[in-house]
């Protein structure tokens, strides 16, 4: 699309001559105040309400949406900014990922695009990101929004009452809760707090799992609230609503949306996601505004801004069911690798497996490359039948896990992505090669906190078999010793 | 840093002194990428390059061959791939999602077929306006830039509905889609159609038809995947 400037009005047009501009050319974009007596589509305010959407995702016609941007209701924005001599995409921030295109759609033999949020439909340079720029739409405010009847341990209090504070006086909080904490009841009060306020509320997590699990749980402690449930290709896209859970993806599609913007798991991001996702909550969130973040293992740099008291944060530094954290015991292994070659299973670990098919314990263990799995299921399924892998790509992952919940399955290996959301009540956890990369200091930490979720069984062993310690390791063990420590300290255990 | 242009994963360069002094082929597609794909080894139907168990002329070839109208109007397709459902993701990101840098790692699958194949003009399968604006590029048209040619236009389509909506028996049963508007003197001439892969034949024997019509005396093509 090109448009054409007629006397500070802004007209679409899908031919390519020199009198028209995309709207990365165009000279300025005028801005025009509201015009009090046009009578604006009603449901083009909800749809592009809090939004930066593309032309090809708003289900209007381009001339009614061109009409409103000349009466001040729609604003334009320019889909790439200039930053000096980098060039990023303004709805995700990426400057890496740009390509160029001979684009049919403005003509322009060298029309810029982002790689990074393709995804979430094309950005270049000749489209324009459309956002409601009117009033917003009335909603139901709901004076007691929160129906929940459950209690809170000490240290979920302590944090809830936190979260409320922050969420009041739109500040940044971090929340580190340790793994089994019981996360996301400490936001209740918080989330009440603010829709009571008649505000807008976002819960950004980076997986479509998680958002899945989380709506039906928000939509029954808080029955009388629209909630919007947001994944790549969800059914609730165009609802608005006032609490919204989504991907951290689909934080892309927001721009000046919400009161308060919860990120859970921050750390469950690569270090080079980081700074897209930073990008995507500022542009949801509205420029005064609470951002709360989740994590059971924040990231270096966090912790250190934490310890210089330069992040607001607080810990829950023990389970709901009031028994310490599992400690890790590191196992040396030597070279794992090569009794795998021969076909013989490492025996150490062989031994430790034995024993836990003595007893019939489930075995959650932890590999650190998928090659792996073909060589080790043999070996392990000639110790015991009930013998299953799982990995990324694997079709029957869902079915896989499932049938270990139901305790159908003795010894599950896997490679990392189990290593959170996932509860089994009673297990023990190994994990071989813990010396490797993929072994973050945050990925043993989750890894370990698998074990001992349920009040029934609050304890088992975690174990690292190890060819050399890392620093990974060692910092992983110093974590949750620290956070015993001060779960101890802060009387949160039973004596 | 040299990282695969579809999973952004980064790429180990090989180490030693070779690698030092010579210069590295670049490589689009991480190793991992290159796994997946399933190259047409082996033998296969001798026209439209479906991979089989012994090469001899496949069902569907002979279908063609007998049909009243179009018989003859392809001489042969040569693809490279069989389709996977990992050729189905990349072509969704290529052509749906419009990742039109795609198309130098798609084009460095065919060179080394483009080189053995003999032709004076080289082809695109054309798109209907509508489409095109759509998508914001024609996909098989950036494959031939890609491969370092001048793709020439020789075909118009008017705008039906996407063939991969359709069923088998529907695409097979589609009358003419396309007219034939080039302005080159044809008579004599060996054409080469690029498109992105062969399905049932139909949208390349129709385009053949009309090449062959105009004088081509000989027509293949060039698809990325054969399903």
């Amino acid at each position: 699309m090109r448009i054409l400037m007629k006397d500070h009005l802004l007209i679409p047009v899908f031919h390519h001559d020199s009198a028209s501009y995309t709207i990365t050319e165009l000279p300025n974009i005028p801005h025009h105040k509201h015009n009090p007596t046009y009578r604006f589509n009603s449901q083009i305010q909800t749809f592009l309400f809090g939004k930066q959407l593309l032309l090809d995702e708003i289900p209007h016609p381009v001339e009614e949406l061109f009409t409103h941007v000349n009466e001040g209701y729609i604003t334009l924005r320019r889909p790439f900014i200039k930053e000096g001599r980098k060039i990023k995409c303004a709805r995700c921030g990426s400057s890496h990922h740009l390509a160029t295109y001979p684009c049919a759609r403005c003509g322009n033999e060298q029309c810029h695009y982002c790689r990074n949020c393709l995804m979430m439909g094309r950005v270049s340079a000749c489209t324009p990101l459309f956002s409601w720029n009117g009033p917003s739409p009335s909603t139901l405010i709901v004076d007691q929004p929160l129906k929940w009847d459950g209690t809170l341990s000490t240290g979920q209090q302590q944090a809830s009452t936190a979260v409320v504070a922050a969420i009041d006086n739109k500040k940044e909080y971090l929340v580190w809760a340790v793994c089994g904490a019981g996360k996301t009841e400490v936001l209740f009060a918080g989330i009440a707090h603010a829709l009571k306020q008649g505000q807008r509320v976002c819960l950004a997590t980076p997986r479509t799992d998680v958002v899945l699990e989380l709506a039906p749980r928000l939509k029954k402690v808080f029955p009388h609230t629209t909630i919007a449930a947001l994944y790549g290709g969800s059914e609730d896209r165009h609802l608005f609503a006032n609490l919204v859970i989504s991907t951290t993806h689909q934080l892309f599609r927001f721009y000046c949306a919400f009161d308060t913007v919860i990120v859970d798991e921050v750390d469950a991001f690569p270090y080079t996601m980081d700074a897209t996702l930073q990008y995507a909550v500022q542009q949801a969130k509205k420029s005064v505004a609470a951002t709360i973040y989740l994590t059971a293992t924040p990231s270096r740099k966090w912790q250190k801004e934490c310890r210089q008291n330069k992040r607001a944060y607080m810990t829950i530094p023990a389970r709901f069911h009031r028994f310490p954290l599992p400690i890790p015991q590191f196992k040396w292994i030597g070279q794992w690798t090569s009794p795998l070659k021969n076909a013989r299973l490492p025996f150490v670990l062989k031994k430790w497996l034995q024993q836990r098919i003595e007893k019939e314990k489930q075995v959650l263990l932890f590999i650190p490359k998928i090659k792996l799995i073909d060589d080790m299921l043999p070996l392990i399924q000639k110790l015991h039948p009930k013998v299953e892998a799982v990995h990324a790509e694997d079709p029957l992952r869902k079915e896989k896990v499932q049938k270990m919940r139901k305790q159908e399955t003795l010894i599950l290996l896997t490679t990392t992505i189990l290593e959170r959301g996932v509860t089994f009540p009673h297990i023990d956890v190994a994990v071989l090669g813990a010396e490797e990369r993929i072994f973050t200091e945050s990925a043993l930490v989750q890894i370990a906190g698998r074990v001992g979720r349920s009040v029934e069984a609050p304890t088992g062993d975690v174990v690292f078999f190890h060819y050399g310690k890392t620093t990974a390791m060692v910092r992983a063990k110093k974590q949750i010793l620290q956070m015993n420590k001060e779960a101890k300290q802060r009387g949160l255990l039973h004596e | 840093m040299n990282s695969c242009l579809f999973c952004q994963k980064e790429m180990q360069l090989p180490g030693g002194f070779q690698a030092l002094f010579q210069k590295a082929a670049q490589s689009f597609w991480c190793e991992d990428c290159i796994a997946k794909w399933a190259f047409i080894k082996g033998p296969t139907c001798p026209t439209c390059h479906r991979w089989m168990e012994t090469a001899e002329i496949c069902l569907d070839c002979k279908k063609w061959q007998a049909d009243p109208i179009y018989s003859g109007c392809l001489d042969e397709n040569i693809s490279v791939l069989a389709y996977n459902s990992f050729c189905q993701q990349v072509l969704a990101q290529y052509k749906y999602r419009g990742d039109y840098i795609l198309a130098v790692a798609i084009a460095d699958l065919l060179k080394s077929k483009l080189k053995q194949t003999s032709f004076d003009l080289i082809t695109p399968i054309p798109l209907s306006e509508e489409r095109r604006y759509e998508r914001g590029f024609n996909q098989s048209e950036a494959l031939i830039t890609a491969l370092g040619k001048k793709p020439t236009i020789l075909l118009t389509r008017m705008h039906t509905e996407k063939q991969s909506k359709k069923t088998r028996k529907e695409r097979l049963e589609t009358p003419q889609v396309f007219r034939f508007t080039g302005q080159q003197e044809m008579s004599g001439k060996k054409v080469l159609i690029v498109d992105d892969i062969y399905t049932t034949g139909t949208t390349l024997y129709h385009a053949a038809k009309l090449l062959k019509e105009a004088g081509a005396t000989e027509v293949r093509s060039l698809t990325m995947a054969r399903s």
